[in-house]
């Protein structure tokens, strides 16, 4: 599976999410860089942290008019599977491919520490080797991951149960202790935490890694040959 | 050319903390009159002339300077500003 590690100006988490596919889950990853217009030949696409453009006018505004976010709406119009992390979930939020926003942290503290996740839905293409309600560890680190959507848009996140993962112990005051999302395709996942700095337990938790090989595990599924 | 003046605030449905923290921050000093505060951006554009100065102006904040899930923006167009 080959995937694609997009790399914007400011991006911090790239080469973490390199390392999380090549040498943790053993499959094919490429750095690509914002100015490319080309994600025809990947399987997937990953949206790193970081502080793209400098957070300039709010995290994330600049980086969704990059060239390479059409390709990005493209491959997530065509079901391919695409996470962002951290910036990587700002910039799907500012280009609409997942409804919210983000406001600062309530405390207005940058924070970078371990959190407990709690599995919400294990039955999306990025959770499935996940059990449900499962507990983990990943970590945090961002200023402004306050999770903000009205009523309505989060009534619909509820029943149509696209909230992926909640914070046990809620550290930004985002809405329903949310800490990730999918859109309504379920192909698109957006979280706050860092999965890819949790593939090993050198790096205090593996826990990350089930995420990766299930996207692995559905592509797998999903493009198996009937002899 | 035009001066714009552009302002970014939260809408008043979403909190603000930053605003919170500020107006604590005040009342700690005693100016218990403060009842809110809230935080916004404030942005000069000089613009050349152009047709629907206006509506381009709005197209502007729409898909840039504001985040309409959760800012409110407002702007004044000032004339004749001297090059």
């Amino acid at each position: 599976m080959k995937f694609a590690v997009i790399v914007f100006p400011g991006s911090n988490c790239d080469v973490d999410m390199y390392h999380a596919i090549k040498d943790e889950l053993g499959e094919e990853a490429v750095y690509v860089r914002y100015d490319e217009q080309n994600l025809a030949n990947y399987d997937a696409i990953l949206l790193p942290g970081g502080f793209s453009y400098g957070d300039y006018l709010r995290s994330g505004a600049i980086a969704r008019f990059s060239p390479i976010m059409a390709e990005v709406v493209k491959a997530a119009e065509a079901g391919k599977p695409i996470l962002g992390v951290c910036n990587g979930f700002q910039i799907l939020l500012e280009a609409g491919l997942l409804p919210g926003a983000m406001k600062r942290n309530k405390n207005l503290k940058f924070m970078c520490r371990p959190v407990t996740l709690r599995v919400q839905n294990n039955e999306t293409m990025f959770t499935s080797v996940y059990e449900k309600e499962e507990e983990i560890t990943i970590p945090i680190a961002h200023g402004e991951g306050n999770y903000y959507c009205d009523e309505a848009t989060l009534a619909t996140l509820k029943q149509e149960n696209r909230i992926a993962f909640t914070y046990a112990d809620n550290p930004n005051g985002s809405v329903e202790d949310i800490a990730g999302i999918v859109n309504e395709k379920g192909n698109v996942l957006g979280m706050m935490p860092h999965p890819e700095r949790a593939v090993d337990e050198l790096l205090g938790s593996a826990d990350g890694l089930n995420l990766f090989k299930s996207i692995l595990r559905n592509w797998r599924e999903s493009h198996v040959t009937h002899a | 050319m035009y001066k714009v003046k552009v302002y970014v605030t939260l809408k008043e449905s979403v909190l603000d903390p930053q605003g919170s923290a500020v107006k604590n921050s005040l009342h700690s000093l005693s100016y218990h009159e403060v009842e809110d505060v809230r935080i916004g951006k404030y942005m000069e554009l000089t613009v050349k002339d152009t047709e629907n100065l206006d509506q381009r102006i709005k197209e502007i904040c729409e898909k840039l300077l504001a985040n309409t899930v959760i800012e409110d923006y407002t702007y004044e167009i000032e004339e004749g500003v001297a090059q």
